[in-house]
Protein backbone atom coordinates (compact mmCIF):
# COMPACT_ATOMS: atom_id res chain seq x y z
CA UNK A 1 0.00 0.00 0.00
CA UNK A 2 1.50 3.45 -0.95
CA UNK A 3 2.03 6.07 1.99
CA UNK A 4 0.30 9.05 1.41
CA UNK A 5 1.63 11.64 -0.88
CA UNK A 6 4.18 9.12 -2.01
CA UNK A 7 6.01 9.99 -5.36
CA UNK A 8 6.05 8.01 -8.36
CA UNK A 9 8.37 8.07 -11.25
CA UNK A 10 7.29 10.10 -14.56
CA UNK A 11 7.92 7.13 -16.15
CA UNK A 12 5.11 5.14 -13.91
CA UNK A 13 2.99 9.08 -14.12
CA UNK A 14 2.94 8.65 -18.06
CA UNK A 15 2.03 4.79 -17.71
CA UNK A 16 -0.80 5.69 -15.40
CA UNK A 17 -1.97 8.74 -17.12
CA UNK A 18 -1.86 6.71 -20.89
CA UNK A 19 -3.85 3.84 -19.01
CA UNK A 20 -6.51 5.92 -17.72
CA UNK A 21 -7.58 7.39 -21.41
CA UNK A 22 -6.89 3.63 -23.10
CA UNK A 23 -9.74 2.29 -20.68
CA UNK A 24 -11.80 4.87 -21.31
CA UNK A 25 -11.28 4.77 -24.77
CA UNK A 26 -11.52 0.96 -24.96
CA UNK A 27 -15.62 1.25 -22.79
CA UNK A 28 -16.13 3.48 -25.45
CA UNK A 29 -15.33 1.51 -28.20
CA UNK A 30 -16.53 -1.76 -26.22
CA UNK A 31 -19.94 -0.29 -25.98
CA UNK A 32 -20.62 1.00 -29.30
CA UNK A 33 -19.25 -2.57 -31.01
CA UNK A 34 -21.93 -4.29 -29.22
CA UNK A 35 -24.54 -2.35 -30.37
CA UNK A 36 -25.67 -1.52 -26.41
CA UNK A 37 -26.18 2.05 -27.87
CA UNK A 38 -27.38 3.17 -30.82
CA UNK A 39 -24.50 5.13 -32.81
CA UNK A 40 -27.58 7.71 -32.92
CA UNK A 41 -26.83 8.67 -29.08
CA UNK A 42 -22.96 7.61 -28.94
CA UNK A 43 -21.24 6.91 -32.33
CA UNK A 44 -17.82 4.14 -32.24
CA UNK A 45 -14.01 6.19 -32.04
CA UNK A 46 -14.08 4.82 -35.36
CA UNK A 47 -16.72 6.66 -36.71
CA UNK A 48 -15.97 9.68 -34.74
CA UNK A 49 -12.76 9.97 -36.46
CA UNK A 50 -13.49 9.69 -39.40
CA UNK A 51 -16.12 12.25 -39.33
CA UNK A 52 -13.10 14.49 -38.34
CA UNK A 53 -11.32 12.89 -41.39
CA UNK A 54 -14.17 14.18 -43.57
CA UNK A 55 -14.38 17.45 -42.40
CA UNK A 56 -10.84 18.09 -42.88
CA UNK A 57 -11.01 16.55 -46.42
CA UNK A 58 -13.73 19.37 -47.47
CA UNK A 59 -11.80 21.73 -45.16
CA UNK A 60 -14.64 22.88 -42.91
CA UNK A 61 -12.47 21.49 -39.90
CA UNK A 62 -9.85 23.65 -40.57
CA UNK A 63 -11.98 27.00 -41.30
CA UNK A 64 -13.55 26.12 -38.05
CA UNK A 65 -10.54 25.50 -35.82
CA UNK A 66 -9.07 28.90 -37.64
CA UNK A 67 -12.29 31.07 -36.96
CA UNK A 68 -12.95 29.89 -33.42
CA UNK A 69 -8.87 30.37 -32.54
CA UNK A 70 -8.89 34.10 -33.55
CA UNK A 71 -11.89 34.53 -32.09
CA UNK A 72 -10.24 33.15 -28.58
CA UNK A 73 -7.06 35.22 -29.57
CA UNK A 74 -8.26 38.41 -29.61
CA UNK A 75 -10.89 38.43 -27.33
CA UNK A 76 -8.68 37.44 -24.41
CA UNK A 77 -5.99 39.44 -25.45
CA UNK A 78 -8.09 42.40 -25.45
CA UNK A 79 -9.05 40.85 -22.00
CA UNK A 80 -5.43 40.22 -20.78
CA UNK A 81 -4.59 43.75 -22.27
CA UNK A 82 -6.51 45.88 -20.34
CA UNK A 83 -6.56 44.03 -17.14
CA UNK A 84 -2.73 43.99 -17.27
CA UNK A 85 -3.18 47.50 -17.34
CA UNK A 86 -5.96 48.12 -14.58
CA UNK A 87 -5.46 45.31 -12.39
CA UNK A 88 -1.70 46.08 -11.06
CA UNK A 89 -3.10 49.62 -10.18
CA UNK A 90 -6.39 48.03 -8.08
CA UNK A 91 -3.41 45.72 -6.32
CA UNK A 92 -1.42 49.01 -5.12
CA UNK A 93 -3.67 51.63 -4.55
CA UNK A 94 -6.33 51.71 -2.16
CA UNK A 95 -8.32 54.46 -4.09
CA UNK A 96 -8.34 52.18 -7.39
CA UNK A 97 -8.82 49.54 -4.80
CA UNK A 98 -12.19 50.99 -3.59
CA UNK A 99 -13.15 52.41 -7.10
CA UNK A 100 -13.04 49.64 -9.08
CA UNK A 101 -13.31 46.17 -7.08
CA UNK A 102 -16.22 45.98 -5.35
CA UNK A 103 -17.94 47.03 -8.80
CA UNK A 104 -15.54 44.37 -10.35
CA UNK A 105 -17.09 41.75 -7.62
CA UNK A 106 -20.66 42.42 -8.54
CA UNK A 107 -20.15 42.39 -12.36
CA UNK A 108 -18.62 38.76 -12.14
CA UNK A 109 -20.99 37.15 -10.32
CA UNK A 110 -23.63 38.31 -13.37
CA UNK A 111 -24.15 35.41 -15.54
CA UNK A 112 -22.36 36.33 -18.56
CA UNK A 113 -24.53 33.96 -20.68
CA UNK A 114 -27.71 35.92 -19.39
CA UNK A 115 -25.80 38.17 -21.41
CA UNK A 116 -25.21 36.96 -24.69
CA UNK A 117 -28.78 37.81 -26.31
CA UNK A 118 -27.67 41.61 -24.90
CA UNK A 119 -24.77 41.62 -27.06
CA UNK A 120 -26.73 40.15 -29.80
CA UNK A 121 -28.63 43.57 -29.65
CA UNK A 122 -26.05 45.37 -29.25
CA UNK A 123 -22.82 43.68 -31.51
CA UNK A 124 -25.11 41.53 -34.06
CA UNK A 125 -23.53 38.35 -34.38
CA UNK A 126 -20.31 39.22 -35.87
CA UNK A 127 -16.90 38.45 -34.52
CA UNK A 128 -17.41 41.38 -32.32
CA UNK A 129 -20.24 39.72 -30.29
CA UNK A 130 -17.95 36.45 -29.66
CA UNK A 131 -15.04 39.38 -28.57
CA UNK A 132 -17.39 40.89 -26.41
CA UNK A 133 -18.41 37.83 -24.84
CA UNK A 134 -14.92 36.33 -24.39
CA UNK A 135 -14.13 39.72 -22.81
CA UNK A 136 -16.94 39.56 -20.30
CA UNK A 137 -16.11 35.88 -19.17
CA UNK A 138 -12.68 37.04 -18.53
CA UNK A 139 -12.07 40.50 -17.76
CA UNK A 140 -13.46 41.33 -14.89
CA UNK A 141 -11.74 38.00 -13.10
CA UNK A 142 -8.75 38.43 -14.49
CA UNK A 143 -8.36 42.07 -12.66
CA UNK A 144 -9.42 40.33 -9.65
CA UNK A 145 -6.74 38.19 -9.84
CA UNK A 146 -4.12 40.27 -11.40
CA UNK A 147 -4.75 42.63 -8.56
CA UNK A 148 -4.84 39.82 -5.90
CA UNK A 149 -1.65 38.46 -7.09
CA UNK A 150 0.08 42.47 -7.16
CA UNK A 151 -1.30 42.72 -3.56
CA UNK A 152 0.61 39.51 -2.27
CA UNK A 153 4.07 40.60 -3.43
CA UNK A 154 5.87 40.89 0.67
CA UNK A 155 5.65 44.10 2.26
CA UNK A 156 9.23 44.02 2.99
CA UNK A 157 10.13 43.70 -0.73
CA UNK A 158 8.03 47.18 -0.86
CA UNK A 159 10.48 47.94 2.32
CA UNK A 160 13.57 46.96 0.68
CA UNK A 161 12.90 49.77 -2.44
CA UNK A 162 12.29 52.59 -0.03
CA UNK A 163 15.68 51.72 2.10
CA UNK A 164 17.54 51.54 -1.02
CA UNK A 165 15.91 55.19 -1.66
CA UNK A 166 14.19 54.06 -4.64
CA UNK A 167 11.27 56.01 -5.96
CA UNK A 168 7.62 54.87 -6.11
CA UNK A 169 7.53 54.17 -9.44
CA UNK A 170 10.64 52.58 -9.90
CA UNK A 171 9.50 50.20 -6.74
CA UNK A 172 6.85 49.79 -8.60
CA UNK A 173 8.27 48.94 -11.74
CA UNK A 174 11.61 47.14 -10.76
CA UNK A 175 10.16 45.37 -7.52
CA UNK A 176 6.68 44.81 -6.93
CA UNK A 177 5.44 43.70 -10.61
CA UNK A 178 8.30 41.80 -11.55
CA UNK A 179 7.43 39.83 -8.06
CA UNK A 180 3.91 39.42 -9.08
CA UNK A 181 4.56 37.95 -12.46
CA UNK A 182 4.85 34.21 -11.62
CA UNK A 183 1.03 34.71 -10.24
CA UNK A 184 0.10 36.81 -12.96
CA UNK A 185 0.69 34.23 -15.43
CA UNK A 186 -0.66 31.68 -13.63
CA UNK A 187 -3.74 33.71 -13.71
CA UNK A 188 -3.89 34.53 -17.25
CA UNK A 189 -3.28 31.07 -18.07
CA UNK A 190 -6.43 29.63 -15.84
CA UNK A 191 -8.34 32.58 -17.52
CA UNK A 192 -7.56 31.47 -21.09
CA UNK A 193 -9.22 27.98 -20.60
CA UNK A 194 -12.10 29.70 -19.66
CA UNK A 195 -12.61 32.23 -22.82
CA UNK A 196 -12.24 28.81 -24.69
CA UNK A 197 -15.72 27.93 -22.33
CA UNK A 198 -17.50 31.46 -23.35
CA UNK A 199 -16.13 31.30 -27.05
CA UNK A 200 -18.55 28.15 -27.70
CA UNK A 201 -21.45 29.51 -25.62
CA UNK A 202 -21.37 32.48 -27.98
CA UNK A 203 -20.88 30.41 -30.98
CA UNK A 204 -23.71 28.61 -29.91
CA UNK A 205 -26.07 31.08 -30.01
CA UNK A 206 -25.34 32.68 -32.94
CA UNK A 207 -22.26 32.19 -35.30
CA UNK A 208 -21.94 31.79 -39.10
CA UNK A 209 -18.60 29.93 -38.77
CA UNK A 210 -16.65 28.30 -35.93
CA UNK A 211 -16.55 25.16 -33.61
CA UNK A 212 -19.37 25.83 -31.91
CA UNK A 213 -21.30 27.11 -34.76
CA UNK A 214 -20.36 23.87 -36.30
CA UNK A 215 -21.66 21.47 -32.92
CA UNK A 216 -24.98 23.59 -33.40
CA UNK A 217 -25.82 22.47 -36.73
CA UNK A 218 -24.34 18.70 -36.40
CA UNK A 219 -27.28 19.06 -33.60
CA UNK A 220 -29.57 19.50 -35.94
CA UNK A 221 -28.98 16.45 -38.57
CA UNK A 222 -28.01 14.38 -35.10
CA UNK A 223 -24.49 14.08 -36.07
CA UNK A 224 -23.73 13.06 -33.17
CA UNK A 225 -20.35 11.57 -34.35
CA UNK A 226 -19.26 15.65 -35.01
CA UNK A 227 -20.41 16.25 -32.49
CA UNK A 228 -17.94 14.36 -30.04
CA UNK A 229 -15.59 15.02 -32.62
CA UNK A 230 -15.41 18.90 -32.22
CA UNK A 231 -16.04 18.55 -28.45
CA UNK A 232 -12.57 16.07 -28.15
CA UNK A 233 -10.83 18.76 -30.49
CA UNK A 234 -11.99 21.67 -28.26
CA UNK A 235 -10.36 19.80 -25.22
CA UNK A 236 -7.32 19.04 -27.30
CA UNK A 237 -6.97 22.75 -28.53
CA UNK A 238 -7.48 23.81 -24.67
CA UNK A 239 -4.55 21.40 -23.39
CA UNK A 240 -2.48 22.81 -26.43
CA UNK A 241 -2.62 26.44 -25.04
CA UNK A 242 -2.14 25.94 -21.55
CA UNK A 243 0.60 23.67 -22.42
CA UNK A 244 2.05 26.28 -24.42
CA UNK A 245 1.60 28.69 -21.76
CA UNK A 246 3.05 26.72 -19.15
CA UNK A 247 6.17 25.70 -21.15
CA UNK A 248 6.59 29.48 -21.64
CA UNK A 249 6.36 30.04 -17.85
CA UNK A 250 8.74 27.23 -17.41
CA UNK A 251 11.80 29.51 -19.20
CA UNK A 252 10.37 33.28 -18.01
CA UNK A 253 10.40 31.43 -14.35
CA UNK A 254 13.19 29.75 -14.38
CA UNK A 255 14.89 31.23 -11.71
CA UNK A 256 12.60 29.90 -9.15
CA UNK A 257 13.68 26.35 -9.90
CA UNK A 258 15.53 24.82 -6.85
CA UNK A 259 17.73 22.65 -9.16
CA UNK B 1 25.04 58.87 15.48
CA UNK B 2 21.77 58.03 16.50
CA UNK B 3 19.29 60.23 18.87
CA UNK B 4 15.99 59.03 19.99
CA UNK B 5 14.74 61.27 21.62
CA UNK B 6 10.82 60.62 24.12
CA UNK B 7 9.47 58.37 20.58
CA UNK B 8 6.02 57.46 21.28
CA UNK B 9 4.30 55.15 18.70
CA UNK B 10 0.15 54.22 19.27
CA UNK B 11 -1.42 51.72 16.96
CA UNK B 12 -5.39 52.40 17.20
CA UNK B 13 -5.44 52.95 20.73
CA UNK B 14 -2.34 50.39 21.74
CA UNK B 15 0.68 51.94 22.83
CA UNK B 16 4.11 50.22 20.91
CA UNK B 17 6.67 52.20 22.39
CA UNK B 18 6.21 54.70 24.91
CA UNK B 19 8.51 57.50 25.86
CA UNK B 20 11.91 55.98 24.15
CA UNK B 21 15.42 57.47 24.90
CA UNK B 22 18.15 56.35 23.34
CA UNK B 23 21.68 57.04 21.54
CA UNK B 24 23.81 54.84 19.62
CA UNK B 25 27.56 56.09 19.44
CA UNK B 26 29.24 56.03 15.92
CA UNK B 27 30.49 51.99 15.29
CA UNK B 28 28.53 50.92 18.18
CA UNK B 29 27.02 47.72 18.12
CA UNK B 30 24.07 47.76 20.38
CA UNK B 31 21.42 45.03 20.30
CA UNK B 32 18.33 45.62 21.31
CA UNK B 33 16.21 42.72 23.20
CA UNK B 34 12.82 41.85 24.40
CA UNK B 35 9.74 39.91 24.11
CA UNK B 36 7.85 39.51 20.67
CA UNK B 37 5.58 42.37 20.25
CA UNK B 38 7.50 44.64 22.98
CA UNK B 39 7.86 47.69 19.98
CA UNK B 40 11.46 46.51 19.23
CA UNK B 41 10.66 46.14 15.32
CA UNK B 42 8.52 48.99 15.51
CA UNK B 43 11.46 51.39 16.65
CA UNK B 44 13.74 49.51 14.19
CA UNK B 45 11.05 50.70 11.81
CA UNK B 46 11.15 54.13 12.97
CA UNK B 47 14.66 54.65 12.76
CA UNK B 48 14.81 53.05 9.29
CA UNK B 49 11.93 55.51 8.52
CA UNK B 50 9.68 53.47 7.20
CA UNK B 51 7.23 53.94 10.18
CA UNK B 52 6.51 57.10 11.73
CA UNK B 53 6.43 57.90 15.68
CA UNK B 54 3.27 59.29 17.10
CA UNK B 55 5.20 61.67 19.05
CA UNK B 56 9.16 62.55 19.43
CA UNK B 57 12.02 62.11 17.37
CA UNK B 58 14.95 60.26 15.58
CA UNK B 59 18.23 62.24 14.56
CA UNK B 60 21.02 60.67 12.59
CA UNK B 61 23.91 62.53 12.26
CA UNK B 62 22.20 65.86 13.73
CA UNK B 63 19.61 65.43 11.25
CA UNK B 64 16.04 64.10 11.80
CA UNK B 65 14.82 61.14 9.94
CA UNK B 66 11.75 62.13 7.28
CA UNK B 67 11.97 58.95 5.33
CA UNK B 68 14.21 56.19 4.64
CA UNK B 69 17.61 56.70 2.99
CA UNK B 70 20.78 55.00 1.67
CA UNK B 71 22.70 56.23 5.00
CA UNK B 72 20.53 53.56 6.82
CA UNK B 73 20.92 49.61 5.49
CA UNK B 74 18.31 47.58 6.35
CA UNK B 75 19.05 44.07 6.51
CA UNK B 76 14.96 42.20 7.46
CA UNK B 77 13.84 39.03 8.87
CA UNK B 78 12.16 37.60 6.11
CA UNK B 79 14.25 37.16 2.52
CA UNK B 80 14.04 40.43 0.86
CA UNK B 81 16.19 39.15 -2.32
CA UNK B 82 14.78 39.39 -5.60
CA UNK B 83 14.21 36.37 -6.87
CA UNK B 84 14.70 36.32 -10.77
CA UNK B 85 18.05 38.31 -9.82
CA UNK B 86 21.27 36.13 -9.23
CA UNK B 87 23.14 36.83 -6.46
CA UNK B 88 25.22 39.00 -7.95
CA UNK B 89 22.50 40.66 -9.39
CA UNK B 90 20.64 41.12 -5.77
CA UNK B 91 23.74 43.26 -4.58
CA UNK B 92 24.42 45.17 -8.33
CA UNK B 93 20.92 46.25 -7.63
CA UNK B 94 21.36 48.04 -4.73
CA UNK B 95 24.10 49.54 -6.27
CA UNK B 96 22.81 51.54 -9.36
CA UNK B 97 22.08 54.67 -7.59
CA UNK B 98 25.88 54.80 -6.82
CA UNK B 99 27.84 57.44 -9.18
CA UNK B 100 30.19 54.34 -10.24
CA UNK B 101 30.83 52.56 -13.56
CA UNK B 102 29.15 49.29 -14.33
CA UNK B 103 32.94 47.29 -14.08
CA UNK B 104 33.08 48.76 -10.45
CA UNK B 105 29.68 48.03 -9.79
CA UNK B 106 30.54 44.77 -10.37
CA UNK B 107 33.46 44.13 -8.49
CA UNK B 108 31.76 46.12 -5.68
CA UNK B 109 29.49 43.37 -5.44
CA UNK B 110 31.59 40.35 -5.95
CA UNK B 111 33.96 42.07 -2.84
CA UNK B 112 30.86 42.29 -0.71
CA UNK B 113 30.00 38.94 -1.52
CA UNK B 114 33.20 37.46 -1.03
CA UNK B 115 32.96 39.08 2.49
CA UNK B 116 30.12 37.20 3.23
CA UNK B 117 32.12 33.76 2.23
CA UNK B 118 29.97 33.53 -0.92
CA UNK B 119 32.53 33.66 -3.82
CA UNK B 120 31.43 31.22 -6.23
CA UNK B 121 27.66 31.89 -5.59
CA UNK B 122 27.53 34.83 -8.02
CA UNK B 123 25.46 33.29 -10.39
CA UNK B 124 23.13 31.32 -7.88
CA UNK B 125 19.17 32.51 -7.88
CA UNK B 126 18.24 32.89 -4.21
CA UNK B 127 15.59 29.85 -4.68
CA UNK B 128 19.06 27.63 -4.70
CA UNK B 129 20.59 29.40 -1.74
CA UNK B 130 19.71 27.92 1.78
CA UNK B 131 18.21 30.19 4.34
CA UNK B 132 21.35 31.13 5.65
CA UNK B 133 23.01 32.06 2.59
CA UNK B 134 19.87 33.93 1.51
CA UNK B 135 20.79 36.48 4.43
CA UNK B 136 24.22 36.70 3.50
CA UNK B 137 23.34 37.95 0.47
CA UNK B 138 21.08 40.25 1.97
CA UNK B 139 23.81 41.65 4.04
CA UNK B 140 26.25 41.68 1.13
CA UNK B 141 23.79 43.51 -0.51
CA UNK B 142 23.36 46.36 2.83
CA UNK B 143 26.88 46.49 3.47
CA UNK B 144 27.44 47.53 -0.72
CA UNK B 145 26.45 50.78 -0.70
CA UNK B 146 28.00 51.72 2.60
CA UNK B 147 25.54 53.19 4.58
CA UNK B 148 26.64 54.50 8.27
CA UNK B 149 24.52 52.99 9.66
CA UNK B 150 23.15 49.37 9.51
CA UNK B 151 19.44 48.66 10.97
CA UNK B 152 18.78 44.71 11.61
CA UNK B 153 15.51 43.45 12.25
CA UNK B 154 15.78 39.54 13.63
CA UNK B 155 17.89 39.11 10.45
CA UNK B 156 18.66 35.18 11.83
CA UNK B 157 15.31 34.60 13.04
CA UNK B 158 14.22 32.35 10.81
CA UNK B 159 17.30 30.17 10.30
CA UNK B 160 17.53 27.06 12.21
CA UNK B 161 20.01 26.82 15.59
CA UNK B 162 23.53 26.35 13.75
CA UNK B 163 23.48 28.00 10.65
CA UNK B 164 22.33 30.66 13.08
CA UNK B 165 25.46 30.39 15.25
CA UNK B 166 27.63 30.38 11.57
CA UNK B 167 25.91 33.82 10.65
CA UNK B 168 26.44 35.35 14.40
CA UNK B 169 29.92 34.22 14.41
CA UNK B 170 30.08 35.60 10.27
CA UNK B 171 28.42 38.71 10.93
CA UNK B 172 30.96 39.58 14.39
CA UNK B 173 33.59 38.85 11.87
CA UNK B 174 32.85 41.38 9.28
CA UNK B 175 32.00 43.99 11.68
CA UNK B 176 35.07 43.89 13.79
CA UNK B 177 36.87 44.27 10.40
CA UNK B 178 34.52 46.76 8.74
CA UNK B 179 33.11 49.04 11.81
CA UNK B 180 30.18 50.89 11.54
CA UNK B 181 26.85 51.75 13.62
CA UNK B 182 24.65 48.64 14.01
CA UNK B 183 21.30 48.35 15.49
CA UNK B 184 20.41 44.84 16.01
CA UNK B 185 16.86 43.40 16.73
CA UNK B 186 16.52 40.26 18.40
CA UNK B 187 14.59 38.04 21.28
CA UNK B 188 18.32 35.89 21.63
CA UNK B 189 19.97 36.98 25.10
CA UNK B 190 23.22 34.59 23.87
CA UNK B 191 22.95 36.38 20.34
CA UNK B 192 22.96 39.89 21.59
CA UNK B 193 25.87 39.16 24.38
CA UNK B 194 27.95 37.45 21.88
CA UNK B 195 27.91 40.24 19.02
CA UNK B 196 27.38 43.31 20.90
CA UNK B 197 28.97 46.23 22.56
CA UNK B 198 25.71 47.48 24.57
CA UNK B 199 22.53 45.27 24.85
CA UNK B 200 19.06 47.26 25.64
CA UNK B 201 16.42 45.38 26.78
CA UNK B 202 13.07 46.47 26.81
CA UNK B 203 9.67 46.03 28.25
CA UNK B 204 6.37 44.56 26.31
CA UNK B 205 3.31 47.07 26.59
CA UNK B 206 3.70 49.47 27.15
CA UNK B 207 7.54 49.12 25.17
CA UNK B 208 9.79 51.16 27.50
CA UNK B 209 13.77 51.47 27.60
CA UNK B 210 14.41 48.70 30.80
CA UNK B 211 18.24 49.20 31.01
CA UNK B 212 20.99 49.42 29.18
CA UNK B 213 23.86 46.80 29.50
CA UNK B 214 27.30 46.89 28.48
CA UNK B 215 29.02 43.38 27.31
CA UNK B 216 33.20 44.18 28.37
CA UNK B 217 34.11 41.00 27.10
CA UNK B 218 36.91 41.55 24.66
CA UNK B 219 37.03 41.78 21.27
CA UNK B 220 37.88 40.20 18.74
CA UNK B 221 34.74 37.52 19.94
CA UNK B 222 35.29 34.32 19.33
CA UNK B 223 32.64 32.11 20.03
CA UNK B 224 34.59 29.42 22.73
CA UNK B 225 33.89 32.82 24.56
CA UNK B 226 30.00 31.64 24.81
CA UNK B 227 31.11 29.31 27.68
CA UNK B 228 32.90 31.21 29.94
CA UNK B 229 31.90 32.70 33.18
CA UNK B 230 31.38 36.32 32.60
CA UNK B 231 29.09 35.22 29.41
CA UNK B 232 27.00 33.14 31.44
CA UNK B 233 26.76 35.49 34.09
CA UNK B 234 26.08 38.33 31.82
CA UNK B 235 23.26 36.26 29.97
CA UNK B 236 21.77 35.28 33.00
CA UNK B 237 21.44 38.67 34.12
CA UNK B 238 19.97 39.96 31.26
CA UNK B 239 17.39 37.29 31.01
CA UNK B 240 16.22 37.49 34.85
CA UNK B 241 16.28 41.16 34.11
CA UNK B 242 13.62 41.13 31.09
CA UNK B 243 11.84 37.82 33.19
CA UNK B 244 11.36 40.59 36.32
CA UNK B 245 9.91 42.82 33.55
CA UNK B 246 7.16 40.54 32.02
Amino acid sequence: MARIRQRISRRQYTTVAVGTFAVLLGVWWAVTATGMISPLFLPSPGSVVARLGELMATGDFFSDVGLSTYRVTVGYLAATVMALAIGPLVGVSAVFEAAVEPLMDFVRYMPVVAFVPLTIVWAGTDDIQKFLIIWMGTFFQQVLMVADAVRQVPQPLVHLGETLGMGRTAILTQIVFPSAWPRVWDALRVTLGWAWTWLVVAELVAATGGMGYRINVAKRYLATDTIIGYVLVLGILGLLFDQAMRAIGRVMFAYQRVR
Amino acid sequence: MIEIRGLTKVFHNVTALDGVDLSLDENEFVSLVGVSGCGKSTLLNIIAGLAEPTTGEVLVGGQPVTGPGRDRGVVFQSSTLLPWKTAQGNVEFALRGEPISRDERRARAREHLELVGLAGFEDAFPAQLSGGMQQRVALARSLSYRPSILLMDEPFGALDALTRRDMQELLTIVWEAHRLTVLFVTHDIEEAVYISDRVVTMTPRPGRILAETAVALPRPRRVEQQSEPEFLQLTAHLLAQIRGAA
